[in-house]
């Protein structure tokens, strides 16, 4: 019958039609579905019915741990009365090197004598060029620089605030612990053993060098997110 | 892993083993043209040198005598060291599948000419030209040989290995500029009116430089009207580039008889970055991210592509549950891509917002999952040579990753997919508008090497998951989907089939995640700096949502970066049918002709 193609497609409409009430119905009882954090997380999930809007800014979407928004660098947690702790970033340059913008500028620090020190003294991300891809925080060693969920970067002039120096980068590991407390944790654990894999070469000259370098393996697996 | 969870397949090499179509094309070849075929002898390198001048006579009997009928990529080659270039084509067979016969013509730097292949494969119209862009070269008896990715008027050939770019820091990167001793900039405070142009010494524009667009109308047909009675002008007009229609920033240049198209031809390269360029000064791992801007609806394929270029080059092999969350990855993207490119051409067709609404709810859980997985929606930089990047993550949404993934392949996906079928299938304005519009005859469809859904739609069952398997897709139980009429409606057809395709693969793959669960998901200790362990060239190609991908990667002993780099990109070849297709149609038509293609402009543009 000419025309039944069209009808049956209004069917499906009049059914998502139908359906965002019933949903509404379904939650009236619970708080409602708006504004509330349960309603909320079933909407996102396969699971959700009905309208799937969010209202941002009022409503926002859980970032899941991995997320990567433009890097920050990882101090340690200031000790009270200072603003900032020490830094770990030791100015290696591998996530220099690895960056495939090339948006981060190091300067390394200087020992009174001129010989270079594992300290950065200047360090510029230029988050204009910054594709948040994530290969630095992936390949540096020392946990220093991770990828942010800050996502609201949005600023009236980009000449001057889209370079973010040292101060404006660094963010205590506590912060890191909140956004990404599972990958934290497994950074902790794994740093823990490449310290241990450390004293026992020291302690045996030559000797056990086979279980540090079997204990760096697992660690790279820590960071690859085998074990969280 | 020590449980084998695989058997090995049953082909394994035997002594007396049998040549593979390439191998056998090659050695018939090289019988029938003996005077000017000799075999590649450098190191790393296979396929065969074609004295430049027989090119066309090589590849007719290629075509004509040997099956192999469909010229997939043509690409150029700077030879800088030897004062050389070379064309690098490769051949494929529809028929009897396998790997490629590769060609490549080889002539003087300073004088690059050769004959173009156009009369015998059209689908190397937009190749040669792309070639002549980067390159220069000369292609004698091609009918439209004009710059297609940079504008009329451009100074140099920029792929040449003597081109730089206006504030040109270094050959590669990483930059000495960045580290130890780092002091910002950017790069607009270092070029001229803070754009990314160089002027020649002494330029004082005159006005007359911006005259240069009319060799695009020059090319266009204007037949004079036969028909006795009302004589009527032709009309040429420009479709884009700025226009909802056109999916991006792309321009049609149509010669209109009333409303019916004679001569369209595609104008494209807005969204040019020269990304083969960038590629050439990246290390091999920085490319990955790049590649996902490719084809941005679809990055993780474009990953997977890349990687099986590199790992073929770096002789990488990569463990088996990074070869099942590939699969799983890949399979998602094109469910991702097909609902998104059906409701653009639903969209296109008059279907405004609603399908591609309904389309869109679910692809967002694709898209979610990935954000768990990579940490990013669509750029997801996922795959790592001989890897993935991450294991699958915990929980997506809230929801376990397993019973996510299991929720989403047996409930949502194959609902939506149904939901759209009742939406839209039967719908009979889609049918008035779609069939019988944009046709495109299956030698056609060869014939300008069109790849993916639109050649298959065209009933050509060509899939490269079938014809040349890579990862684990010839342990997997699917069908090629194909239909036959190759007009819109059938590559809206073949769309739905293809995502009932990836289901059934994805249903396969969910017990073999489980299997492995906490095994390794890479290879080698990753590094930042991989170095080729051997110099030499890989073509890893891939069946992309929208045809077939492929990378063409050379290198030279221990270097860093990829000596050349250049991407097949489908969306760009299928764009060569789209003139043919829209020929004797109404403008309305165009619009969904374009988007029953599915393209993705910074593929095309690249």
């Amino acid at each position: 019958m000419y025309g039944f193609g069209i009808v049956k497609g209004l069917g499906v409409v009049i059914n998502h039609f139908i359906g965002s009430y019933i949903d509404d119905l379904r939650w009236a009882g619970k708080g409602g579905r708006y504004y509330n954090e349960e309603a909320f997380n079933v909407r996102q999930s396969p699971l959700g019915e009905g309208v799937k809007t969010v209202f941002y800014p009022e409503e926002k979407l859980s970032t899941p741990e991995r997320f990567r928004f433009v890097p920050f660098l990882v101090t340690d947690d200031p000790p009270p009365g200072q603003r900032w702790g020490h830094d770990w970033c030791t100015a290696c340059g591998i996530c220099v090197k690895v960056c495939p913008a090339q948006c981060i500028w190091i300067e390394r620090a200087k020992q009174p004598n001129g010989r270079p020190k594992s300290q950065p003294e200047k360090f510029f991300i230029d988050i204009d060029m910054c594709m948040n891809c994530g290969l630095c925080a992936e390949f540096c060693p020392f946990d220093a620089i991770k990828m942010d969920h800050d996502y609201e970067l949005a600023s009236y002039d980009r000449s001057t605030a889209h370079i973010h120096d040292k101060e404006r980068l660094s963010k205590p590991l506590s912060y890191w612990r909140e956004i990404s407390p599972k990958k934290a944790e497994a950074e902790d654990i794994a740093r823990k053993w490449a310290e241990a894999a450390k004293t026992k070469k020291r302690d045996k000259d030559g000797e056990g060098r086979e279980d540090r370098i079997a204990e760096v393996a697992a660690r790279q697996l820590y960071y690859k997110g085998l074990y969280y | 892993m020590s449980d084998i969870i695989l058997e090995p397949t049953a082909d394994a090499p035997g002594p007396d083993v049998e040549l593979t179509p390439a191998q056998e094309a090659t050695a018939k070849l090289k019988e029938l043209h003996p005077n000017v075929l000799s075999d590649d002898t450098r190191e790393g390198y296979e396929g065969m040198i074609v004295y430049a001048d027989s090119i066309t006579e090589v590849a007719k009997t290629l075509r004509d005598d040997l099956g192999f009928n469909y010229l997939s990529s043509v690409t150029g080659v700077d030879l800088i060291e030897e004062g050389k270039m070379e064309v690098v084509y490769h051949f494929y067979s529809i028929d009897r599948g396998g790997g490629p016969v590769v060609l490549k013509a080889q002539v003087n730097r300073d004088e690059p000419v050769l004959p173009s292949l156009v009369s015998i494969f059209p689908g190397a119209d937009f190749q040669e030209r792309e070639a002549y862009d980067m390159y220069g070269f000369n292609f004698l008896g091609h009918p439209d040989l004009r710059r297609i990715l940079t504008w009329d008027g451009f100074a140099g050939h920029p792929l040449r290995k003597d081109w730089k770019e206006p504030f040109f820091e270094e050959e590669f990167k990483p930059y000495g500029s960045r580290w130890p001793d780092g002091q910002v900039f950017r790069v607009e405070e270092k070029t001229p009116y803070g754009k990314n142009v160089q002027y020649p010494p002494g330029w004082a524009p005159t006005g007359e430089e911006y005259d240069i667009e009319t060799d695009v109308y020059l090319g266009l047909t204007y037949s004079r009207d036969a028909t006795p009675g009302l004589k009527t002008d032709k009309v040429t007009v420009n479709l884009g580039p700025q226009h909802p229609s056109t999916h991006g920033v792309f321009r049609m240049v149509v010669t209109l008889d009333g409303e019916t198209i004679v001569d369209l031809k595609p104008v494209v390269g807005y969204l040019h970055r020269n990304h083969e360029k960038i590629g050439e000064r990246n290390t091999f791992i920085m490319n990955m991210p790049y590649t996902d801007r490719l084809d941005y609806l679809s990055s993780m394929s474009n990953n997977l592509g890349y990687a099986l270029a590199v790992e073929k080059l770096f002789d990488l092999t990569v463990p088996e549950r990074a070869e099942w969350i590939r699969i799983l990855m890949v399979e998602l993207t094109r469910i991702a891509n097909h609902l998104w490119a059906l409701g653009f051409l639903l969209n296109d067709l008059g279907a405004l917002q609603t399908p591609m609404l309904y389309y869109y709810l679910e692809r967002e859980l694709i898209v979610d999952f990935f954000e768990a997985a990579s940490g990013s929606r669509m750029m997801c930089n996922y795959m790592r040579f001989s890897g993935v990047a991450y294991d699958l993550p915990d929980d997506v949404r809230g929801m376990p990753t397993m019973k996510f993934l299991e929720e989403l392949i047996y409930n949502n996906l194959p609902r939506a997919i149904d939901q759209g079928d009742d939406l839209m299938t039967g719908n009979e304005i889609v049918r008035a508008r779609a069939i019988g519009v944009g046709v495109l005859t299956p030698e056609d469809a060869i014939a300008m090497s069109t790849a993916g859904p639109v050649l298959r739609a065209s009933g050509v069952p060509y899939d490269i998951r079938r014809a040349e398997p890579y990862s684990y897709y010839d342990h997997l139980d699917f069908d090629v989907a194909v239909r036959y009429n190759g007009d819109i409606y059938d590559r809206y057809l073949i769309r739905v089939d293809e995502m009932r395709q990836s289901l059934r693969i994805l249903q396969q793959v969910l017990p073999y995640l489980k299997q492995t669960e906490g095994a390794p998901i890479f290879g080698d200790k990753p590094q930042y700096a991989q170095r080729a362990p051997r110099s030499g060239e890989s073509y890893g190609r891939v069946e992309n949502p929208k045809g077939e991908l492929g990378y063409y990667v050379t290198a030279k002993r221990r270097s860093g970066n990829p000596e050349r780099y250049h991407v097949r990109a489908p969306s760009f070849i299928n764009l060569t049918a789209l003139g043919p297709m829209a020929k004797g149609h109404k403008v309305a038509d165009v619009v969904a002709i374009l988007g029953s293609i599915d393209i993705v402009l910074g593929e095309v543009d690249r």
